[in-house]
């Protein structure tokens, strides 16, 4: 490693005077400058580039299933009015999961394969993996966004609107954060481990069943009487995200806390060993 | 003293895959212009892939500024920039964002951002195109945004993938001109290319590359010299008989006769232009046009690779 004055000394004279010298920075603050900056850039082009498309592409579909399930089943008498109150803690952990989810998987194999953008990043002064972990990072933000515009929507859109008076909030974070992050590393597993022209086959394979398996329109205890559905729901990560919201947001009954939080974290480390395992993959031949 | 080290290279991709690069070792001198030659497949792009960071050798050292790329790739990434061969621009961002985020990645301010992006647009032809999306650029505009990208953040080294590949010839020569400009500055450049000319007229040294070895590596004139046979000085005079039995102290002499008595001759062999003009005035003909003959580098390149499609 040079230090700056070497560094000076090798860049001076150069361009046109104008041009300020490149920073001389050590590597480990180059890595975290370079990272921030990742995340800078995305920002931007979520919130200053792709702002509607973002929304819609989040927010359109837990709009419909809250207003069919949580509306309209009610009021033709097809389920009770009080669905509703089981119904928005899964889809907070729905919309949580597979935006995070599409929002790693998705960029990935679009930068890899099609417009190879990703390679500009991937020479910036970080770690390859780092630029894998920042994809994660920021496809988590995005998603708990999108989910807590979900409870404005909610209010809206449910007969019995949105009841905060016994959320634990300290929980209902944690869950945000936690739920997302296992969502972003699931994405990165099926966006590295696939074959790029063969994405939107692993989408319908995967994710109907992530959808309908997950907790998200029944709450857990429920399928008491359906044992064998209730055990295969567990291996779902999101029936531990499903549940964690319905812990925080309702009374009722639900997992224990203790499997929640280890089913959730579990899911989250393996997915992203494996998710970054597959980006390394993919970065570095 | 070397900026580049490749010391036996080796690359093979998955366990039984064939052997990319079977051992190549050259070093690239500070501020040179290095050029890496050889039919497609031939391992050059793997060999750049080992050196910025994106291609793990099987076994060998590569190094860039004395820093082992395996050991510390982040420093290596902050001293090198590399121009690939197909568009890998950002295509939600604008021109000028393209250069901002990446001048952002590397710690610049956002002012020094802004103002050496504006510079660099304008030194490379696209003042008042900063702010379309980059969809909407030529193929030749793109190659000269990504080039301005890579020196946003000040290389030490250059890495050109097949710069000129698919470029109009204004784009060309304005790429060749850039490319002096940057070696009279100091920066050390490795390009790769399939068009000898190029090689010939940018790089001070060469190295040709076939099945993953390295064949040769010299200056553009030391490998033309590989051909000795193909220089000598070519003649057209007007004389009433065959000039060969003049001409054929100086070396082997071809001739053809030509129109209007004109005849047309070529001296193979270390013959000096002057040294034909005077065996023209002895036998009293008169000089038409000379021209010296030299082996191209695309001869010398065809007769160490072979004329086999790749």
């Amino acid at each position: 490693m040079s230090t700056a004055s070497e560094r000076a000394a090798a860049t001076a004279g150069r361009g046109s005077p104008v041009a300020p010298e490149a920073p001389a920075l050590s590597p480990r603050a180059a890595t975290v400058r370079a990272f921030l900056a990742l995340l800078e850039r995305d920002a931007w082009v979520t919130f200053r580039r792709d702002l509607a498309a973002f929304l819609a592409q989040s927010l359109m579909q837990p709009l419909f299933f809250l207003f069919t399930f949580g509306r309209v089943l009610p009021e033709i008498g097809a389920a009770q009015g009080a669905y509703g109150k089981q119904l928005l803690p899964g889809i907070l952990a729905l919309t949580l999961v597979i935006t995070a989810l599409q929002n790693t998987s998705l960029p990935l194999v679009i930068e890899f394969s099609f417009t190879k953008e990703i390679e500009d990043r991937l020479l910036a002064p970080l770690p390859a993996a780092l630029v894998g972990l920042e994809k994660i990072v920021f496809a988590s933000l995005r998603a708990t966004v999108a989910a807590l515009l979900i409870l404005p929507m909610a209010a809206v859109v449910l007969p019995g609107g949105v009841d905060l008076g016994s959320v634990s909030w300290l929980g209902f974070l944690a869950l945000l954060v936690m739920g997302s992050l296992a969502g972003a590393s699931l994405g990165m597993v099926l966006g590295t481990a696939v074959p790029p022209n063969r994405i939107n086959v692993v989408f319908a394979v995967f994710l109907t069943p992530l959808i309908f398996t997950g907790a998200t329109f029944y709450p857990w205890q429920a399928l008491d009487g359906l044992r064998w559905f209730q055990v295969i729901t567990l291996i779902n990560p999101m029936t531990y995200v499903s549940e964690g919201m319905r812990s925080a947001l309702t009374d009722g009954p639900t997992l224990a806390t203790g499997w929640i939080a280890l089913g959730i974290v579990a899911a989250t480390v393996a997915f992203a060993a494996l998710g970054l395992k597959g980006f390394l993959r993919r970065a570095v031949d | 003293m070397a900026i580049i080290e490749v010391d036996e290279l080796r690359k093979r991709y998955g366990p039984s895959g064939p052997e990319a690069v079977s051992g190549v070792s050259f070093t690239v001198r500070r501020g040179e212009v290095f050029g890496l030659l050889g039919p497609n497949g031939a391992g050059k792009t793997t060999t750049i892939g080992a050196l910025t960071t994106r291609v793990r050798p099987t076994s060998g050292r590569v190094a860039v500024d004395g820093i082992d790329v395996q050991r510390d790739p982040v420093a290596v990434k902050q001293r090198i920039a590399v121009v690939p061969q197909r568009p890998n621009l950002d295509r939600v961002l604008s021109a000028l964002e393209n250069l901002t985020f990446h001048a952002a990645y590397f710690g610049y301010s956002r002012g020094d951002r802004k103002r050496r992006a504006l510079a660099l647009l304008d030194e490379f032809g696209l003042a008042g195109r900063e702010g379309d999306r980059v969809d909407n650029y030529s193929g030749g505009m793109a190659q000269r945004l990504m080039i301005a990208r890579a020196l946003m953040h000040r290389p030490h080294v250059l890495f050109l993938d097949e710069p000129t590949t698919g470029l109009d010839p204004q784009s060309r020569l304005f790429l060749w001109d850039q490319i002096e400009r940057l070696r009279r500055e100091g920066t050390t450049i490795l390009l790769t290319t399939h068009d000898m000319a190029e090689a010939d007229r940018l790089c001070d040294r060469i190295a040709i590359v076939d099945h993953g070895k390295r064949i040769a590596l010299d200056t553009p004139a030391g490998l033309r010299d590989l051909l000795p046979g193909a220089r000598g000085v070519e003649l057209t005079v007007v004389h009433p008989s065959d000039p060969a039995p003049a001409l054929a102290a100086l070396g082997d002499v071809e001739t053809s006769a030509q129109e209007a008595g004109r005849w047309h001759a070529r001296l193979y062999g270390e013959v000096t232009p002057a040294q034909a003009l005077a065996a023209v005035d002895r036998m009293g003909a008169e000089i038409v046009d000379l021209r010296r003959i030299e082996g191209t580098l695309e001869d010398v390149f065809v007769q160490l690779t072979g004329r086999d499609l790749r």
